[in-house]
């Protein structure tokens, strides 16, 4: 098969239905936008969960020496080895715990560092500034407040914090948002494969003439289906570029500058470039086969071979 | 080269056969005939053996393969090796005469090379040599049609099938075409050719083969087109 000459149907076929070529190109931009939109809400979300959030129900945070100077509730100085081992033992005898975890303040500014890496607050951070904690998973999650009785105010603890309650007010939203872009999302991918489909039989049935030739002369199916699926898959790739574009601008205006939200919420880590980065390929390689595929199948029902 | 075991054909829908238990061969190097009024089943029987369609009934073989077992995939293989002319010519309007015919050899995957030296010599064999350059609607009905064969004939087919071929073209321009037609049969290729025209029929004195509601009512050699039974 020649390339050029099956380039140049290509081009033909693209600049016969200009109108309903834009249309998919529009539409697959839309789909792939909110589709990465939905995948870098999601990365968002892990982003901010951080090490411990999908691990643990209840955390609590032990007393250190820079706490016992300025917290009330550590007024008693840092908590002792001997504290440690009642609370640890306490745990295990409650019913609704399923298990317990010690992070020492070395792990706890490890995971620290793993979440906010990059971020300005990090790096003023020392490990001895790190509070040592027992996280605790419970059996039913929503017996926090059998912990928090407890616990609470018992010497050598600093707070006792029910890990999810603080999140998840603000993950419901995000989640929300999130299947909301699905949701639109399903429906844009919806419009994009009907206007593909419909933009293979308009083509299909233009050239009817030229495919009924190819099939007399005996062209293969795939020679005489390749055009119309390269046509659908070079406008799908056209789609999924500017996909990519809407995407690097979004991050650009909604985190760094016009919105600026990394500058007005400098406590939230943000996703970085690289996350956005790493999204384009799967989208340029959807928007280039999700066409071809939706083509491909057109052609099986428009398409005599 | 083409043979046919007790074929019959009915389309969905249809209680009436197109084709009715027809059976008959065509060997290897002749010039064939088929004639029947319109309806007969000449248009099913060409394309069964283009294999547009499948036989109901019956086994239809071309170039020595069963059509009903070949696959759907090596169906254009078998096309490579027949040439199709139509009474409306087929053309491509928007490609030149060279065009054209090149066209039935870039879908296989001809080289470049090859289609330059093959092209203009199928030309002057029909007749058009050096009009490589015109588009096809400034030329003639018999030009058209020549053009149609130069492609049809490009790949060296063994067997050609026309399906009234002269059927737009006037008495004089039908004979040019009829001679041609000769010609390509004289290198050896066999050809089926389905038509109205009473006088080229009786001229050429080949082998007719004549359908009447599906049937084959008549299988002549040397024959002639009104022949009554």
């Amino acid at each position: 098969m020649r390339a050029q000459f099956v380039l140049s149907e290509i081009g033909v076929g693209l600049r016969r239905n200009l109108t309903m070529t834009f249309a998919v190109i529009v539409s697959v931009a839309l789909s792939l936008a909110l589709f990465g939109g939905s995948l870098l809400m999601s990365d968002q979300v892990n982003t901010m969960k951080g090490y411990w959030y999908d691990k643990v129900n209840v955390s609590i945070f032990l007393c250190n020496k820079s706490d016992a100077e300025s917290d009330p509730n550590c007024a008693k100085g840092a908590v002792t080895t001997e504290q440690k081992k009642q609370i640890e033992s306490d745990l295990g005898k409650m019913s609704v715990v399923e298990n317990v975890q010690h992070e020492s303040a070395d792990a706890a500014y490890k995971h620290y560092k793993e979440q906010f890496g990059d971020s300005p607050l990090a790096s003023s951070l020392t490990p001895d500034q790190m509070q040592e904690s027992f996280r605790v998973k419970l059996k039913d999650p929503e017996k926090y407040q059998v912990i928090a009785t407890a616990f609470d105010g018992r010497d050598g603890v600093q707070s006792v914090q029910d890990q999810k309650g603080i999140l998840d007010n603000l993950f419901g939203l995000l989640n929300g948002m999130n299947w909301a872009a699905r949701a639109v999302m399903a429906m844009m991918l919806v419009v994009a494969l009907m206007l593909i489909v419909n933009t293979v039989r308009v083509s299909a049935f233009s050239r009817r003439r030229e495919t009924g030739i190819m099939r007399l002369v005996g062209a293969s199916g795939f020679y005489i289906q390749a055009p119309f699926i390269m046509e659908a898959a070079v406008a799908g790739l056209i789609g999924g570029g500017v996909a990519c574009g809407f995407l690097l601008v979004a991050r650009y205006f909604i985190i760094d500058h016009g919105l600026a939200l990394s500058e007005k919420l400098n406590l939230i880590n943000f996703i970085g470039w690289d996350a956005v980065l790493a999204k384009l390929p799967l989208i340029l390689a959807t928007s280039l086969v999700m066409p071809a595929l939706a083509a491909f199948f057109a052609l099986r029902k428009y398409l005599k071979v | 080269m083409i043979r046919f075991d007790n074929v019959s054909k009915v389309y969905p829908k249809q209680t009436r056969p197109a084709l009715r238990d027809v059976s008959l061969e065509v060997e290897k190097g002749e010039f064939v005939f088929l004639v029947g009024s319109s309806g007969s089943g000449k248009s099913t029987f060409l394309r069964l053996i283009l294999r547009e369609e499948r036989a109901s009934h019956g086994q239809v073989h071309v170039l020595g393969k069963d059509l009903a077992r070949l696959s759907n995939w090596k169906v254009p293989q078998m096309r490579r090796q027949l040439g199709t002319v139509f009474q409306d010519f087929r053309l491509l309007p928007n490609k030149t005469v060279g065009e054209n015919v090149a066209f039935a050899q870039e879908v296989i995957g001809k080289s470049r090379g090859e289609i330059r030296k093959s092209v203009p010599q199928v030309l002057d064999l029909v007749g058009l040599g050096g009009k490589d350059d015109r588009m096809p609607g400034e030329l003639s009905g018999g030009e058209q049609q020549r053009v149609a064969i130069a492609r049809a004939f490009v790949n060296r087919p063994k067997l050609l099938i026309a399906d009234e071929p002269t059927g737009n073209l006037d008495p004089q321009t039908s004979v040019g075409i009829m001679k041609l037609l000769d010609r390509i049969n004289r290198t050896g290729t066999t050809v089926l050719m389905a038509t109205h025209d009473q006088n080229i029929v009786d001229q050429m004195r080949k082998r007719v083969i004549e359908l009447e509601t599906g049937r084959l009512v008549r299988d002549q050699a040397r024959g002639v087109y009104g022949y009554q039974h």
